[in-house]
């Protein structure tokens, strides 16, 4: 028996980076192991340092590096500007897209393009899974709220040619409002929130009264404030035919991140060693919780 | 008065109120809800909480006393089941067809497309859980299964409600009044982040099982899942520790960082809303009292008429909001994502 080998994918970019340093990030990331790399603001449609020429722009410099580029689209879908935007990646002719939206679903699925399920889209059992492959999804991003064992019954029944994906690495994505938190941490109107996001490049820590911090304000997105880190679980990920393991971009820190999955994917370094070495770094702690069936925040050690 | 104006809507906005029990159900009926929505006992639905809810013996007696009446009754099966629960949905909705229920309330793919296979009689309505924010998420499920009906989750202001009604293929219900979800329904993981049961999964929310009240040297602590979520000071007046919903550090500065404890209260709002031809106006809390209930439809439909009768002229007495003020979280309410600047 052969050992599965998933790929390595980069999520979209959850925060607002200026320009200059969301293309220096990618000229970065085109030289690191990572097959796919997923593009395009999903978050807040008023982010506009880069507008859609930009992004698809930026789509073909990566795939002449040699990346498969997905465009990621919107969570919340509200304004028909927004829609607007979405209609013109879902009809790109070129790239594959992913839905964050069932609007973004129907939008595809009425033109016959295959697409990519983002998290922001709730397939919680094998029949949904079904359903929507049927209208031309080919790969699905598992809800980060699900456990291990749920995903192996999903994939028990995972329908044929239907990739899983894994947040693997990364702040979870853990909800959306209409609400922008960080225009209200600044005492701003949301209309006139001034782009105060692009102060702080991941976001804004919310803590306890106790100090302890565990939510990550990003916009109208929340955030876990740990950081989910799977690579220790790569036995288990191998063993459920995951195809595909999401990395989720950091301002800083994440070329050792790519390595250490990478490596730890080859066989050069042991998975769970190159856990404990990420987990040492991080400023608010890993979580595993949801993938052992757990409150996401928890992390339990996989020596344990 | 058999009159009627021509810019008004044609169908009249209806009043649907919340049940989490019989003698709910029935109050609800008395003082003028057009349709009551409940849920079963167990996880199908997203007020899973213990004592509430009903069985197909109590859901059947309230169904007959609704139909007498000839009121609606709606059954919401709005939570995703996972693999290991599926024969559990499933069967709830075969109960909700074989009871014969006015329609049923879902928001995951996997049971919206069962019920309309199995039983392509029985109405549905998309649930706030089905996260529908914009026209071409509607126009999805309309056009895979037939929706009849979707309520909005409570993030659009009112321009953006005017907007997807305006291209939605199905007619469209409102939160007017209750608990403030401040996130979008069907797409907040915040409860399961910390407690490991979420609306999605669990049809919870900040689950009473994972919290604790303490009385501390520093004042009263209530904690969820071991997480303080507030702290207060001898005398002021003290909240369920929902989430969202508690007093956190963002760098310098303690405060509400998400959302007070507020409720929604769109009372104001009722000839807009009439005006532009919403179906509905969905009154929040199956796991609130009977009292509750009652004070609450009362107003309501008092507002409603008001507002039928003579919209130009309506304007919300002091003594609808006072008594609604009564049943609010915190004794606040606000006017939330309706009104942009809450935004």
């Amino acid at each position: 028996m052969t050992v599965h080998h998933p790929k390595l994918a980069l999520g979209p970019v959850l925060y607002y980076w200026p320009k200059d340093k969301v293309l220096d990030f990618y000229e970065r990331m085109s030289a690191m192991p990572v097959e796919m790399i997923y593009l395009g603001e999903t978050v807040c449609s008023k982010r506009h340092a880069l507008n859609t020429n930009d992004w698809l722009d930026l789509a073909e410099r990566l795939s002449c590096a040699g990346k498969e580029v997905v465009l990621s689209t919107m969570a919340l879908l509200e304004a028909e500007s927004e829609l607007l935007t979405l209609r013109r990646l879902c009809e790109n002719g070129r790239f594959t897209v992913e839905a964050n939206d069932l609007g973004a679903v129907r939008l595809l699925a009425d033109r016959k393009i295959p697409f990519v399920l983002g998290t922001g889209i709730n397939v919680y059992n094998g029949h949904t899974l079904r359903f929507l492959a049927g209208l031309g999804a080919k790969r699905w991003v598992m809800p980060v709220e699900l456990s291990r064992e749920t995903l192996a019954s999903i994939q028990a029944e995972r329908p044929d040619g239907v990739e899983t994906e894994v947040f693997a690495y990364g702040r979870l994505p853990l909800a959306y409002s209409a609400r922008c938190f960080t225009a209200r941490y600044h005492n701003l109107p949301k209309d006139d929130c001034q782009y105060r996001c692009l102060d702080d490049p991941e976001g804004l820590t919310l803590s306890t009264r106790e100090g302890q911090a565990f939510l990550t304000i990003n916009g109208i997105q929340t955030q876990s404030a740990q950081t989910c880190n799977l690579v220790g679980e790569l036995a288990a990920l191998r063993e459920l035919q995951v195809d595909v393991l999401r990395i989720s971009p950091q301002p800083s820190g994440l070329e050792t991140v790519i390595e250490a999955f990478a490596a730890s994917l080859r066989g050069d370094r042991d998975p769970v060693e190159a856990a404990q070495q990420i987990n040492a770094t991080l400023p608010y702690g890993a979580c595993n919780g949801y993938w052992l069936g757990q409150p996401g925040l928890m992390q339990v050690d996989v020596n344990d | 008065m058999a009159t009627s104006i021509p810019s008004m809507p044609a169908k009249p906005l209806e009043l649907v109120c919340p049940a989490g029990n019989l003698p709910s159900l029935k109050t609800a009926v008395d003082h003028g809800a057009d349709a009551v929505y409940i849920g079963f006992r167990d996880d199908t639905n997203a007020r899973h909480f213990p004592g509430l809810n009903f069985d197909a013996k109590t859901a059947a007696q309230g169904i007959q006393y609704a139909h007498a009446r000839h009121r609606r009754v709606f059954v919401a099966l709005n939570t995703f089941p996972q693999p290991s629960g599926w024969e559990r949905w499933q069967r709830a909705v075969d109960q909700a067809a074989d009871l014969g229920v006015d329609a049923v309330i879902a928001a995951d793919i996997s049971v919206l497309d069962y019920a309309r296979r199995q039983h392509p009689d029985l109405p549905l309505h998309l649930s706030v859980q089905g996260s529908a924010t914009n026209y071409e998420a509607i126009r999805f499920y309309h056009e895979q299964f037939g929706i009849r009906r979707v309520v909005l989750p409570r993030v659009l202001s009112l321009p953006q409600v005017r907007h997807a009604l305006e291209h939605s293929p199905v007619p469209i219900e409102v939160f007017g009044f209750g608990g403030l979800c401040i996130m979008v329904e069907g797409r907040c993981l915040l409860s399961s982040y910390v407690t490991g049961e979420s609306p999605n999964m669990c049809g919870v929310c900040s689950p009473a099982k994972a919290v604790r009240w303490e009385e501390t040297a520093n004042g009263l602590e209530t904690r969820l899942g071991g997480l303080l979520i507030d702290r207060y000071a001898p005398g002021e007046p003290a909240g369920y520790p929902t989430l969202c919903k508690g007093r956190f550090t963002v760098a310098d500065q303690t405060y509400y960082a998400i959302e007070e404890p507020t409720s929604l209260n769109t009372l104001e709002l009722l000839p807009e809303l009439h005006h532009m031809g919403i179906a509905a106006i969905k009154i929040e809390g199956r796991q609130r009292s009977p009292a509750y209930v009652t004070q609450v439809t009362e107003v309501w439909r008092a507002a409603i008429d008001a507002c039928r009768r003579n919209p130009s002229a309506y304007t919300p007495k002091p003594e609808w909001l006072r008594e609604l003020g009564k049943v609010s979280e915190g004794q606040q309410t606000t006017l939330g994502a309706y009104h942009r600047t809450w935004q």
